[in-house]
């Protein structure tokens, strides 16, 4: 056998957490005892660590290449690797009914990958890979042959703005931080990425760890600063291995440390460890939690920009905006430029989830119509049920109706229909989704996440979390929504930090766009979605019934009552609406309205 | 100098002058919570705010420095409501209990509700439940009334140097507690009661004593030490019922636990009203004046100092005098009786 024969496991966390490493090693197991490997003299067979293609729902995702001949399968297990290498690397006839279908590739052609570009195609864990594809480069043409000044110019004409959700133009914050005079810059890269559904920077971090350093490099080298810091969360165990590894590897080569490619600059990164709160992605909060302190946020100005950590000239720039930096700076202001929409340049990754069929991690140019990203990135809505929203933003941000739907996503789009980028995360909702419940689970968590420092954050939260709880248990007053309406926007308009300020998004956006699900839950006493349990009666269809017993064995409040293999009756009466029978049965036979 | 005007009134001030500290300047009223002006601006509280010409959002006026040619609102319909709503939100996670309240009269938050008339609450719904009882006899803490503000923090922090108390929690539950939820065990100095701006924290041997009208002020000197800090003395009828200081005083307000909350010896039994003399050695201590004890102790010395010479006497006196004091007493020493033989715990 003279072929090149090439196996790629995903092993990003989504890719173990499927069985990614269980699977690599019976790759390597049956390949070894297949031999394969004794058969090649050259190294014929490689088993790559690669990162994350964004197809997270697949996994474990499996690239076979002969020839340079790629055949992607997906949903892999260990038990899957013996027939695989039996057939499709011994007997070269792929097997079929593993391959990844059209949808797959739908999914990956209508992207445009810059960040996510090198994503799945080299190992994170090896420098050597990552030079391999022009890596450091970019720092290395920045450090000696452009002046700090150029360097900050280069990414105020690509237009690059702060893709931690302010949206924030890139280089002209770098400017009025290298504006300052002092003794000691600080740089920060924000990896603090708490989104509930969001795993953009994660994964960025954990499939090309080098693209985030060598940006960090290149923003220190314009403003200035010597020290850097690497802001990641405990709960990224794997990104903040891979961190460390990249960090010595790049350490070793002399891309960190003193003297940089022979320059006079030094750079030295430092990673702190984030302990869990969402509010230390609020840059001054995040300040404060490297400084030793509580991470609560402080008042703006002064910003971190003039007077940040310790008191310094600081600058913090979110992950996928650092990854960018490398990519402007090889190709120019101006590619970097063409890319994207009028105001918003580039592109942005985005967490795509919720009920669609391809869920995972996307990067789609600056401007891409809602509608694109939903029905042909993402397939579709899942089961073929109706759209009925998109949540974009996270927990900060609205929600998007059908009426919108040719949208275009960019900073400016997302915010002229009370919406915002946020960090890119983006959950489609379908018709079996509640507007009403939906508002209060972000508020659940936005509450619940709150510093406690400010009132209107603090109580304001609370109390928009209870009205909304009490409209869904069938509770809510006349007077409710035009309340929530007041709280929200008294809330959003006087709250400290940017998490105060959009907590309230998720209720104004849904009152906005579905105060008709709001009315129903208050005044017909009915959650048209079918979701909220206490507005529901449940019942059993006579015909549909077997008389299983599982049903009445679910009820904890015995309301469930019938003779064995005879239909089963649900009193009314004593039923507390919570929902066991109808997940119990597996006929179909228990009914809510 | 910068030029700015709040209220269609202008005022020249300062580099780094806030817009708040501006405001007071000019006499604007601007309300707060969180603020002290003895303390670094912190912008929880989210009363003080303002809206400043170019400026999206209403801004908070305590956190906000002023710049040239910076226009200020301080009211408006829209920060009305803001405001309003600020309070009516701390409201409802407070005991509203004023009547039987300590700090009743003197507490910020019931003058807030005062000042934006709230009768009836728009908001209602679950209450903190943060009590806890301390064992120490200085300090007591009710924090279903804490509002959050983070003044007592700061003090300790900052003023203090102790860092006794921080913040625990998140969200709703989110409240200022000693390490792990434990028993308050500091200094006990109190600087935390002297600014909570709610009756959160107060003094334990207040509670129950008289307060409002029957309360006469009196100012004073602390007698504990040299330093002077200037007190008020609270009386009800004879009995001193609570130790306060002015914030505009020498010592700015600040008092330590003895200045705070040591002065139950004033109206304690065992206190010495008179002078006592034991006239022979293992006899009674028996009542007497002043002008009776002060010629027996005159005596005395006279006696030693014919028999054995000057420097058979010697003289301790003690830091908790003052400057004079201990002046007149070396003077005593020194001229009156003759010796050099003086001194006191923190030497001449």
């Amino acid at each position: 056998m003279n072929s090149k024969v090439t196996v790629n496991v995903c092993m990003g966390t989504g890719g173990i957490a499927a069985g990614g490493d269980m699977v690599m090693a019976e790759f390597i197991k049956e390949l070894e005892a297949a031999g394969i490997e004794d058969a090649s003299v050259n190294e014929k067979c490689r088993l790559h660590k690669v990162g994350c293609r964004g197809f997270c729902a697949r996994d474990v995702l499996v690239d076979v290449a002969i020839d340079g001949e790629v055949s992607t399968y997906q949903y892999i297990q260990q038990d899957m690797v013996k027939r695989l290498v039996r057939e499709h690397v011994v007997g070269a006839r792929p097997v079929k009914e593993w391959l990844v279908g059209d949808d797959y590739h739908t999914f990956h052609d209508n992207q445009t990958k810059i960040v996510l570009g090198d994503l799945g195609k080299i190992d994170p864990e090896s420098i050597d890979e990552y030079m391999g594809v022009d890596g450091y480069k970019a720092a290395e043409k920045a450090l000696t042959t452009m002046t700090p000044t150029e360097v900050i110019d280069t990414v105020k004409e690509s237009g690059l703005r702060g893709r931690g959700g302010g949206g924030f133009p890139t280089g002209l914050k770098w400017g009025f931080c290298a504006a300052n005079t002092a003794d000691q810059f600080y740089l920060i890269c924000n990896a603090d990425e708490g989104d509930p559904g969001a795993f953009m920077d994660r994964s960025v971090i954990e499939g090309n760890p080098h693209a985030v350093i060598e940006g960090m490099i290149i923003a220190a080298y314009a403003i200035g600063a010597s020290i850097g810091y690497v802001y990641i969360r405990a709960e990224y165990p794997l990104a903040v291995d891979r961190l460390h590894m990249a960090l010595d590897s790049a350490k070793e080569k002399g891309y960190l440390g003193k003297k940089l490619f022979g320059t006079d600059f030094d750079l030295k990164i430092k990673v702190k460890l984030g302990a869990g709160a969402f509010v230390c992605g609020e840059e001054t909060a995040l300040i404060a939690s490297i400084e030793g302190e509580r991470g609560m946020p402080r008042a703006k100005p002064p910003f971190p920009a003039n007077k940040g950590l310790w008191g310094k000239p600081t600058i913090i720039n979110n992950v996928e905006t650092l990854a960018n930096l490398p990519h402007i700076l090889t190709k120019g202001a101006a590619w970097y430029a063409s890319i994207g929409s009028e105001k918003s340049k580039g592109t942005k990754v985005i967490a795509l989830t919720g009920k669609i069929r391809n869920t995972g991690l996307i990067e789609i140019p600056m401007g891409m119509p809602l509608k694109e990203i939903i029905f042909n990135v993402g397939g579709g809505i899942e089961g073929d049920k109706l759209f009925k929203a998109v949540q974009t933003g996270g927990p900060s941000g609205g929600c998007i109706p059908q009426q919108h739907i040719d949208l275009p996503v960019d900073y400016e789009g997302l915010a002229s229909v009370g919406s915002m980028m946020g960090s890119g995360g983006m959950v489609v909702l379908d018709e079996t989704d509640c507007m009403v419940n939906i508002s209060k689970f972000f508020l659940e968590f936005t509450q619940s996440e709150s510093c406690g420092k400010c009132v209107p954050c603090r109580i304001g939260t609370k109390r928009l979390l209870e009205i909304l709880t009490r409209i869904t248990e069938g509770e809510g007053k006349e007077g409710d929504i035009d309340l929530l309406l007041e709280l929200a926007e008294d809330v959003r308009d006087s709250s400290l930090c940017g998490l105060g300020m959009s907590a309230p998004n998720p209720v104004i956006s849904t009152i906005k766009y579905f105060r008709h699900e709001y009315e129903a839950h208050i005044k017909d006493k009915k959650c048209p979605a079918k979701v909220c349990n206490k507005l529901l009666t449940f019942f059993i269809r006579e015909d549909m019934c077997i008389g299983c017993g599982m049903c009445a064995r679910a009820c904890s409040v015995k309301a469930i009552t019938g003779e064995k293999k005879q239909p089963h009756k649900i009193d009314n009466k004593l039923c507390i609406q919570c929902g066991s029978c109808f997940d119990a049965c597996k006929f179909s036979a228990v009914l809510k309205e | 100098m910068i030029n700015l005007t709040i209220d269609d009134k202008q005022i020249e001030v300062d580099e780094g002058t806030t817009v708040l500290e501006a405001a007071k300047e000019l006499g604007v009223p601007i309300p707060t919570l969180c603020h002290d002006d003895r303390l670094k601006p912190f912008g929880a509280c989210r009363l003080c705010i303002v809206e400043i010409a170019g400026m999206p959002k209403p801004v908070t006026s305590c956190t906000t420095p002023a710049t040239d040619g910076m226009v200020v609102k301080t009211v408006s319909e829209k920060l009305h409501r803001l405001r309003k709503t600020t309070v009516e939100l701390l409201l409802s996670d407070h005991p509203n209990d004023c009547m039987v309240c300590i700090s009743s009269g003197e507490c910020k938050l019931q003058e807030l509700a005062y000042l934006y008339g709230i009768r009836e609450n728009r908001f209602t719904g679950e209450m903190r439940d943060h009590n806890k009882i301390d064992t120490n006899p200085f300090i007591t803490r009710e924090q279903n009334k804490c509002v959050m503000c983070g003044l007592c923090v700061r003090v300790c922090e900052e003023v203090q140097g102790v860092g006794a108390i921080g913040y625990a929690e998140r969200g709703f539950e989110a409240r200022v507690t000693p390490p792990f939820g434990q028993n308050l065990d500091c200094e006990f100095c109190g600087q935390c009661v002297s600014i909570c701006p709610t009756g959160a924290l107060s003094g334990g041997i207040w509670a129950g004593k008289p307060r409002g009208d029957s309360v006469k002020f009196t100012d004073t000197t602390c007698t504990y030490c040299g330093c002077g800090c200037n007190i008020t003395l609270r009386s009800s009828g004879d009995e001193v019922v609570r130790v306060d200081s002015d914030k505009d005083n020498h010592n700015r307000g600040w008092l330590c636990v003895k200045g705070r909350f040591g002065f139950e010896f004033i109206n304690s039994k065992d206190r010495l009203t008179t002078p006592l003399i034991r006239r022979e050695k293992g006899g009674q201590f028996e009542k007497a004046t002043w002008e009776e004890a002060l010629d027996y102790v005159a005596g005395r010395f006279t006696e030693i100092k014919d028999k054995n010479g000057a420097d058979a006497v010697a003289g301790l006196c003690s830091a908790r005098c003052t400057n004079e004091e201990n002046y007149l007493f070396q003077k005593l020493m020194r001229a009156g009786i003759g010796t050099n033989n003086v001194d006191h715990c923190a030497r001449y």
